[in-house]
């Protein structure tokens, strides 16, 4: 049996950052709790916050359950966290910037060079391009797992678009309207300059050729997206206006947006539209959704892009081994976070040891993202093992294999009252001039018993997260 | 030899749209056996956007059109002294690694006719590059009006009839299976009295040899680019290399007229 870490409980008892939380807990009659539970729930519908977080599809009017509960860390743990995912970040920027140049860390042998030049998302159309103030990915979402006191592991890291931050704001904004004296009690560092901090980040990357104070947008695909409701609400608290392709046109070097003031020239584009569909004069020709001829405005340097197309070769699940590396290339540094060991079943010997160990293993597809497609070992049947198998046997490229990770757990409310339940960590690292990390983000829980799949599909629910002030 | 090129792109709407935006790659390449004496490229109406040296090292002009407008005309006018280099592009600077250009895009995709095709060549990768051009030239006859310009290499190969840009797409196809970077490139030709009976606006492609670099190979023309072309640049496919594109905003219906006359300097 694998012992889970208990972020609450050690065998020292209540672990001091969540002292205060467990007379709270212990006092809150059963009655209150529903009543609130039912508020958080209402609360959640009148904002409309119904999106399925990290484009995982399934109902787009589906209410991600909210538990009550927080996750809290510690002043300490935090700082070292801060450290890790501001490290990462400038390695995986310094990674995009030189695959796009001169692609010294290729050139030195530290990464395969088809690995990186073969990646469906390296663009061939950004090379030689350096962007506004060299920066790649403005807002990097790192997943993190806890497996002990001072244990993390990077999961994964999301260098193009991440989602989810709304719920970090929200979580807390409903937290603090329920429960006030908990933030009295408790003193939390706040997370509501997120927007402000995203706004000057984007700022700071305003290509030169635009002077004065620089015009930011946000560029949705629309309504029908299921992070639209993300979009529109970071567009308000941003105080910036939110456009769609058509709002948006090419004259001379510049972009330019349909006012009702007449056009106005266009900074910063903060995208949440894929690259494929950016441009149909650059990449699909068939795409409605974005502006004709913005990759060339972009390429000489008129309007900042942010993420910058081509940013997702960063994140892809075969170059994520060699995060570690890059740290060590460009920053000549340790990582502070360490990546979950993986093995990849298109090599030989590491598809053999994977099937050799499945009843033990996570699989999963490289492609694959929503806990979709994934053998959890220790929980799937004999049969599942069998089938994943074959599946290996046969496609072993499609398929990268993890040990079961022990995710801690964060007491959680259940039917039976309160209930120790896993959870993951996404915090959200701005990269403009500065790097700025709001202390928190979103931790997703894993509702039902045992399970450590954490995604909103399968089961998932979200909660506030702490940072105690020192 | 000095080659002087007259090329105008007529662009016709039959209702006036709202405006037009182009990306040009129609300034010659900067490498050796390629000297600009003059060019010049002008939009009737057209607002100059930025320009930029891409990562295959081509210099791409964005333009725009503010409408409403029925007819705009792209026209390229100038001259060139060139020397023959034998087909390799010498002098080039770029910064995409030749590895990226093994990655195929939808028209040039190897089916499984192509594939044969590419392992029917033997020898070493020099010998091998002009062995699939050979074999690209003689699977698929110059013909035009035959295929359009979204046929696939792996259809001009069933068909076995095409023009410059399915012969370049086809050996692009085949150097890729043979694990050989491969990239089209547009420019010009000038075709002489004894020339095949071909467009003066031209495409080819180029081949990566280990050792050598990119070498261009002339399917069509069974040849390698002498001192009669006229490299403007490269991309993954027609689409990607292509000379002009363009987006019209409204719902005008798009007719194009092309004449190009490129010819020798008399010296």
């Amino acid at each position: 049996m694998i012992d889970f870490f208990n972020e609450m409980y050690d065998a020292g008892g209540v672990r001091p950052p969540y002292a205060k939380l467990r007379d709270w807990m212990d006092t809150m009659p059963a009655e209150l709790r529903s009543l609130k539970q039912a508020e958080a729930e209402a609360l959640f519908r009148r904002i409309g916050i119904t999106f399925a977080v990290y484009g995982e599809g399934g109902d787009p009017d589906r209410l991600i359950p909210f538990d009550m509960f927080p996750r809290v860390f510690a002043h300490a743990e935090w700082r070292r966290l801060e450290r890790g995912i501001k490290q990462r970040a400038r390695a995986l920027n310094a990674f995009l910037a030189d695959v796009y140049d001169r692609g010294e860390i290729v050139r030195a042998g530290r990464i395969p060079k088809r690995l990186v030049y073969l990646n469906e998302a390296y663009e061939k159309a950004v090379a030689g391009i350096r962007p506004p103030k060299g920066v790649y990915s403005h807002i990097v979402g790192i997943d993190l797992v806890r497996t002990g006191p001072d244990e993390f592991y990077v999961l994964e890291d999301n260098c193009r678009t991440p989602s989810g931050v709304s719920y970090m704001l929200e979580n807390r904004e409903i937290m603090m309207r329920m429960f006030p004296d908990l933030f009295g009690a408790n003193r939390i560092e706040p997370v509501d300059s997120y927007p402000s901090l995203l706004r000057r980040t984007l700022a700071s990357v305003a290509p030169e050729k635009c002077p004065g104070d620089p015009t930011v947008v946000i560029l949705t695909p629309g309504h029908f997206n299921s992070a639209y409701y993300e979009h529109s609400f970071l567009a308000d608290l941003m105080g910036v206006e939110l456009v769609e392709g058509q709002d948006l046109f090419v004259e001379g070097e510049h972009v330019w947006m349909r006012t009702t003031r007449g056009p106005e020239r266009v900074d910063v584009i903060y995208r949440r539209i894929d690259d494929p569909f950016l441009d149909p004069l650059c990449f699909r020709p068939d795409s409605m959704l974005g502006v004709p001829g913005l990759m060339d405005v972009y390429r000489a340097g008129g309007v900042a892009i942010a993420s910058a197309p081509g940013a997702g070769v960063a994140d892809d699940k075969a170059i994520y081994c060699y995060v570690p590396e890059m740290v060590r290339f460009y920053l000549g540094e340790e990582p502070i976070l360490e990546n979950v060991p993986t093995w990849q079943c298109a090599k030989p010997d590491e598809l053999k040891h994977v099937l050799a160990n499945l009843p033990e293993l996570v699989v999963k597809e490289v492609h694959g993202s929503g806990g979709y497609g994934m053998l959890v070992g220790p929980k799937a049947s004999k049969e599942q093992i069998e089938a994943f198998r074959a599946k290996l046997t046969e496609q072993p490229h499609n398929y990268i294999a993890q040990p079961t990770l022990a995710l801690s757990t964060v007491p959680t409310f259940v039917e039976e009252g309160v209930a120790p339940r896993h959870v993951d960590l996404r915090p959200y690292c701005l990269v403009g001039e500065r790097i700025e990390l709001v202390p928190g983000g979103l931790t997703r829980v894993a509702l039902t018993e045992g399970s450590l799949v954490v995604n909103s599909s399968q089961g998932g629910g979200v909660k506030d997260t702490w940072v105690m002030a020192e | 030899m000095k080659i002087q090129v007259d090329h105008l792109t007529r662009y016709h709407y039959d209702q006036p749209v709202r405006g037009v935006v182009q990306s040009h790659r129609l300034t010659p390449s900067r490498c050796t056996g390629q000297r600009v004496v003059r060019w010049d490229v002008s939009v009737s109406g057209g607002i100059k956007g930025g320009g930029f040296r891409d990562g295959a090292g081509d210099w791409v002009q964005a333009w725009t059109v503010t409408g409403p407008v029925s007819e705009i005309a792209v026209q390229v006018r100038g001259e060139v002294s060139t020397t023959d280099q034998s087909g390799v592009l010498r002098g080039h600077r770029e910064t995409i690694p030749s590895v990226a250009w093994l990655r195929a895009t939808s028209p040039t995709r190897a089916d499984a006719a192509l594939t044969e095709l590419a392992q029917s060549a033997t020898g070493d990768a020099l010998t091998l590059a002009h062995a699939l051009a050979d074999a690209v030239a003689d699977a698929i006859a110059y013909r035009p009006g035959a295929t359009h310009a979204h046929t696939t290499a792996a259809e001009a190969l069933a068909l076995g009839e095409g023009v410059c840009q399915d012969h370049a797409h086809a050996l692009i196809a085949c150097a890729r299976v043979r694990d050989m970077p491969a990239r089209y490139v547009s420019g010009y030709l000038f075709a002489d009295a004894q020339g095949n009976d071909h467009e003066a606006a031209h495409a080819w492609a180029e081949v990566w040899v280990d050792g050598l670099g990119w070498i261009g190979f002339d399917p069509a023309n069974r040849c390698c680019p002498d001192d009669r072309y006229i490299r403007l640049g490269a991309g993954s496919d027609a689409r990607a290399a292509a000379p002009i594109r363009g987006i019209a905003r409204g719902s005008g219906v798009e007719s194009l007229e092309v004449t190009v006359a490129v010819e020798a300097v008399q010296q």
